[in-house]
């Protein structure tokens, strides 16, 4: 079953289904994150998470990623997830996987793509929290910021 | 001219709807839009510098013009991962 590289979806990640979609020709090395659902945040103790999207630019956000590591990486192909809705504790929220034909690009593309995530995709979480609940406010989105894109290489390639 | 507002997260909390249709001077820009739901529901003047916006689902800019039909989404700061 063919998969899209990019992805928006309520439904729960499955990652194998990620790495499966990679072309594994001349591939050496495959680096998988997930993204988890964390029980506390900030001294608070989290129950649940409800992500909200802005669906066509989050998807296009996600594009944007693929195509910037594809720049920086070019052996390097990569393939990202992103659930919406809401998500139990330790529940996946992101699956990425990167496929490399050596393991440092594999695990800078995908360090890479999850600093990018954060910084312009047009995702947002409401944290449901013993006592209330809170939007996280994180990034002001802005793919042409070009010292967010630096700083994401940075730790990428740290 | 008319144009879609769309807003999300805590932005469509204080305007109680994340899609809102509103009238525009022609030559409007999406610095404008936001203006005028500003007066309308001021608490969101507290998100004037931590926004960003989109057109038609395309990462944008205030200075952006804007026409008719368009969809204007402004953005809270983002949180995904």
């Amino acid at each position: 079953m063919s998969v899209n590289r990019t992805l928006i979806t309520t439904a729960p990640l499955d990652h194998n289904a990620l790495v499966r979609e990679l072309d594994t020709t001349g591939i050496g090395a495959i680096a998988t994150f997930l993204g988890l659902v964390r029980d506390h945040n900030k001294g608070r103790k989290v129950l649940r998470l409800e992500y909200e999207a802005y669906e066509p630019l989050a998807l296009r956000g996600l594009d944007l990623i693929v195509a910037e590591a594809r720049e920086k990486w070019p052996a390097v192909t990569l393939a990202i997830h992103h659930r919406i809705g809401r998500m139990a504790i330790g529940e996946a929220s992101v699956a990425i996987a990167a496929a490399s034909p050596h393991r440092a690009d594999a695990f800078a593309a995908s360090r890479y793509a999850i600093e990018r995530i954060k910084q312009i995709v047009p995702i947002w979480k409401h944290e449901y929290f013993e006592g209330g609940d809170v939007w996280i406010e994180g990034a002001t989105a802005d793919p042409d910021n070009a010292a967010a894109r630096e700083e994401a290489l940075r730790i990428a390639c740290a | 001219m008319r144009v879609t507002v769309r807003l999300f997260a805590r932005l469509r909390d204080i305007a109680g709807s994340g899609e809102l249709t509103r009238e525009a001077p022609a030559g409007a820009n999406v610095a404008a839009v936001w203006s005028s739901l500003v007066a309308e529901y001021p608490e969101l003047s507290a998100y004037e510098r931590s926004i960003s916006c989109a057109v038609n689902a395309d990462y944008s800019r205030f200075t952006a013009a804007v026409a008719d039909g368009d969809e204007i989404a402004f953005l809270p700061p983002v949180s995904g991962g």
